[in-house]
């Protein structure tokens, strides 16, 4: 392969991914220009907010539990090394509500969520169900696609507030019963810590989490092939694309609450 | 004047380099049954869907009842039509009677839930459907009853013109009949202008009052049903016989 050959490659590929990104980014913003302009379907909103929101609390917070625990663990163990054993609350609870109750949440919403509406969008698609809704006058990003961002978007923020207690709850457990912490001052250096903006933080990264990982799952599933592999690689590509976008959001939306 | 409730003037469709409909004219009178005939992949359902707006053609012009067919609201456009799709296209998360009344359900033609439930109940029992039918999934039918219940959603609010694609495939010769039956019933007793894809011969004869061959992307014949086997056409007559030896290519 020459030089020439190889940029052409990499320029063509960047090329195909802006392209994707446009067309993504079009695709948002007429999910919202739907949100907000009617018919409104809010029996399809009430499903989409069961959904997305209350079912997703078990694996949630599972989720944040461990990683709670877990992150006590390490703190106390990391600390020791240089005799700072005593800031597990205060590094348990930034951890958590800064970063890992955010990113978590955000990454198992996109594991259980966008892939499940790229499946059952795309599953529509291939047998017709999106045409029917067409011909019964119904616009499917209306029907379809503006109630699960909307769903996301007000609920993946309280999940991952709950998310961020139970993960402070997990360390908590964790530092009070097997590394001696006394209950009440490990809680009190928790609330002293934290800063309103730092949950400020950790909402607004839920908000933008929950709406990529709907976004991914619909938009994924509208645009499946044909047959059971379209399906599966329209859930596949959705689980991906949600998944790194969010990363790459959580580092540019921790650089702009930093720079605050 | 009379004029032709649709009329399709030189529609041309390609996917890339595929090129579906090269120049379809074609015109179905109102209240008739057209059917269209044709090979596995030459572009029927294309056909259909182009006049429905689901897939926008690249030339050509579809008027619907005199009207440009892209001109003015497109949910009142689509409120005259009713379609059976091939897989029902049922929805899955919704029980059947909801399936059957989702137009009446929501958008302009909403009416309050009980009424709506009553128009689902008594078109299920237009096409030989019990009410204790209503409250089940999809899911929960055979392949026949959910033909049944997607062609008792296409007639739930009386659509002026109703599309019917494949309506006997994947269903046993019996069913297939009954199908064929209730479709010639209602579209006669509704006054309805139909059009159907099918490949079936005996439900061209069961269902159409013309018929038309689409083969390389242009409509080869048309005619009156009763005229189908005395066509001259070779194409018409090697698609009836069923014959692998003649003009239509067998591999494709």
């Amino acid at each position: 392969m020459t030089p020439t050959s190889a940029l052409g490659i990499i320029g063509r590929t960047a090329l195909g991914r802006l392209a994707a990104l446009g067309r993504i980014s079009r695709f948002a913003a007429s999910s919202f220009s739907h949100m907000v302009r009617p018919p409104f379907y809010p029996r399809e909103f009430a499903v989409a907010l069961l959904q997305v929101g209350w079912l997703s609390l078990p694996v949630v917070a599972l989720t944040a539990i461990f990683t709670g625990g877990a992150l006590a663990l390490q703190i106390y163990a990391g600390g020791a090394r240089f005799n700072a054993e005593a800031v597990v609350p205060q590094i348990v609870a930034i951890g958590m509500v800064r970063e890992l109750g955010p990113v978590l949440v955000g990454l198992m919403i996109a594991a259980r969520v966008t892939s499940s509406i790229a499946a059952e969008i795309a599953t529509m698609k291939v047998t017709e169900q999106i045409d029917a809704l067409v011909t019964l006058s119904t616009n499917p990003m209306k029907y379809l696609v503006a109630p699960r961002v909307l769903a996301a978007l007000l609920t993946v923020p309280i999940l991952v507030g709950v998310g961020d207690i139970i993960g402070i709850l997990g360390g908590y457990v964790v530092a009070t019963e097997t590394l001696d912490f006394n209950a009440a001052a490990y809680l009190k250096n928790t609330v002293d810590f934290l800063e309103t903006r730092d949950i400020v933080s950790s909402l607004v990264k839920g908000a933008a989490f929950g709406t990529i990982a709907a976004v991914m799952g619909c938009y994924y599933g509208m645009q499946s092939g044909r047959g059971a592999q379209g399906v599966g690689k329209a859930t596949k590509g959705s689980v991906e694309a949600a998944a790194i976008l969010l990363l790459a959001a959580n580092f540019v939306l921790t650089g702009v609450f930093f720079s605050l | 004047m009379t004029h032709p409730m649709i009329e399709m003037r030189s529609i041309q469709k390609a996917f890339g380099s595929n090129e579906v409909l090269r120049d379809v004219d074609l015109a179905i009178d109102k209240g008739t049954s057209m059917v269209i005939i044709g090979g596995s992949g030459t572009g029927k359902s294309v056909m259909l869907k182009t006049i429905l707006g689901l897939i926008p053609q690249d030339a050509g012009k579809i008027v619907v009842d005199g009207k440009d067919a892209t001109a003015g609201d497109h949910d009142a456009f689509l409120a005259r039509f009713g379609m059976l799709f091939q897989g029902g296209a049922l929805f899955d998360s919704l029980p059947v009677w909801q399936n059957v009344a989702f137009r009446l359900l929501r958008g302009s033609l909403k009416r309050p839930r009980d009424e709506a439930r009553e128009v689902a109940i008594e078109k299920l029992r237009r096409v030989g459907l019990k009410a204790d039918v209503a409250d089940r999934l999809p899911a929960e039918l055979s392949g026949g009853m959910q033909k049944r219940v997607g062609l008792a959603r296409a007639i739930a609010a009386e659509p002026e013109i109703i599309f019917f694609d494949e309506p006997t495939t994947g269903l046993d010769p019996i069913m297939a009949g009954v199908i064929n039956d209730l479709i010639r019933e209602i579209v006669v007793e509704m006054g309805a202008t139909a059009m159907t894809i099918t490949h079936d011969m005996t439900s061209v004869r069961a269902i159409a009052d013309n018929v038309a061959m689409l083969h390389g992307g242009k409509i080869r014949w048309t005619g009156p049903v009763s005229t189908l086997d005395t066509s001259g056409d070779p194409y018409v007559e090697q698609f009836i016989s069923g014959s692998a030896e003649g003009p239509i290519e067998a591999v494709r």
